[in-house]
């Protein structure tokens, strides 16, 4: 996606879930960053995030904090315009404030083998 | 008789038929008198040779009837076109290559001779690309035909789903020394465009690729990847998804999971099939034609 296509469709899920802004949306390295919020760790082996169901509170500034295990998966929120490569030993934190409830998609899209279609979760956003 | 007096006249049924492509466009530069006419290719996608599964128990089979078929049709393409998933998947380098030559030893069987292939991601995206290389060739590259210009582009090699800034350079270099009327067409196995980005639908950096292509008034896009017949515009620029050879998948986005279609044992191949593209490069348009695995 271009930058400019980018920037519109951050403003157009402005509206649905504000983050911390693009810039910091992600920061890879140690957890031991400042982090507001509840952190959820996940796990992403082939071919299943662990847990694949995050069920957060409409509001809530909350971090996943997504560990790769076996394979350099991808983690894909497309109505957060969010993802992120994971690299395997490295944590990738990612920092979101849903601001409307709902169910939302997230997949692995770094091709990882037989069952990568099958490699998804949702995010729940409860009121 | 050419191909589309052919089809009129022979009135073939079974098969939607669809236009695409827009008027006004003509090929300045050929001189035989083959040139510009009338012709048409076939497309088939997506056969996952080496599946095995409920979702087609007769996997094993189903390439071959489809190579039948298309032996069958009353006038031969020009040429044919694999727009990738050649193989199913698998993590052993080894049975990769052994589906790979199993799939070509198959498609030898065609009767006509002019093939082009290229890769999906389940044939090139865990090695990116090497074994499909050995066995088939360039995983992206070009070929004139009655002067319309095709592109192959590799949405696949990288894991990522991304074309590459290589390969846009490369792409960009060689639509420089064509007119910007000149009819061009893609052939790709992801979508070019955000078809359904939570199924994987997509190509990540296809918004580039289509910068690149839209000052060329003439382009359309064949490709594979999402299992079923699909016609989408980006601005002037036509997609066309095709059909599949091994299990039809849901409507792009129509439910959480993007799970196969079950196999209905009462009519076997169902959601099956591949197409043939009957194509004017006069006008740039390019009429499809939808074909079942077995001929009714």
């Amino acid at each position: 996606m271009s930058i400019p296509s980018r920037r519109l469709a951050l403003q157009r899920f402005g509206a649905m879930i504000v983050a911390a802004g693009a810039a910091g949306l992600m920061t890879k390295g140690p957890r031991a960053e400042a982090q507001t919020g509840r952190v959820i760790e996940i796990e992403a082996r082939r071919f299943r995030y662990t847990p694949n169901e995050i069920v957060v509170k409409r509001g809530e500034v909350v971090t996943l904090a997504l560990r790769a295990l076996d394979f350099a998966h991808g983690f894909n929120l497309p109505d957060l315009n969010l993802r992120a490569d994971l690299i395997p030993g490295q944590v990738v934190s990612v920092r979101i404030q849903p601001m409307q409830s709902g169910r939302f998609a997230f997949l692995c899209d770094n091709f990882c083998g037989e069952h990568h279609e099958e490699m998804s979760g949702t995010l729940i956003v409860e009121t | 008789m050419d191909r589309r007096n052919f089809l009129n006249l022979a009135a073939v049924g079974g098969g939607a038929v669809f236009v695409a492509g827009l008027p006004g466009c003509a090929n300045m530069g050929a001189t035989d008198k083959t040139a510009n006419s009338s012709f048409y290719f076939v497309q088939l996608s997506d056969i996952h040779w080496g599946y095995k599964g409920p979702d087609n128990p007769d996997a094993a089979v189903t390439l071959g009837k489809a190579v039948a078929t298309v032996n069958a049709l009353d006038v031969q393409p020009d040429f044919i076109v694999f727009t990738g998933d050649l193989t199913h998947t698998t993590d052993d380098a080894v049975e990769r290559r052994r589906r790979m030559i199993e799939f070509k030893h198959i498609v030898a069987d065609l009767r006509v001779k002019d093939v082009h292939f290229m890769p999906g991601e389940h044939d090139a995206s865990l090695d990116r690309g090497a074994a499909f290389i050995e066995h088939f060739g360039a995983t992206h590259y070009t070929f004139d035909h009655r002067g319309v210009h095709f592109v192959v582009l590799d949405n696949v090699s990288d894991p990522g789903a991304k074309v590459g800034d290589e390969q846009l350079v490369w792409l960009e270099a060689d639509l420089a020394k064509l007119d910007k009327v000149a009819p061009i067409v893609i052939l790709t196995h992801r979508p070019l465009f955000d078809l359904a980005p939570k199924w994987d639908w997509a190509t990540r950096d296809g918004a580039k690729v289509l910068q690149i292509l839209m000052p060329f008034r003439n382009v359309t896009v064949f490709y594979g990847h999402i299992h079923q017949e699909h016609h989408h515009m980006t601005g002037h620029i036509a997609h066309h998804s095709s059909k599949s050879l091994i299990f039809p998948l849901p409507a792009p986005g129509s439910q959480e999971k993007r799970t196969p279609l079950p196999w209905d044992p009462a009519m076997p191949y169902r959601g099956l099939g591949f197409r043939e593209v009957d194509a004017n490069p006069q006008s740039a348009s390019y009429e499809i034609k939808e074909f079942t695995v077995v001929r009714a």
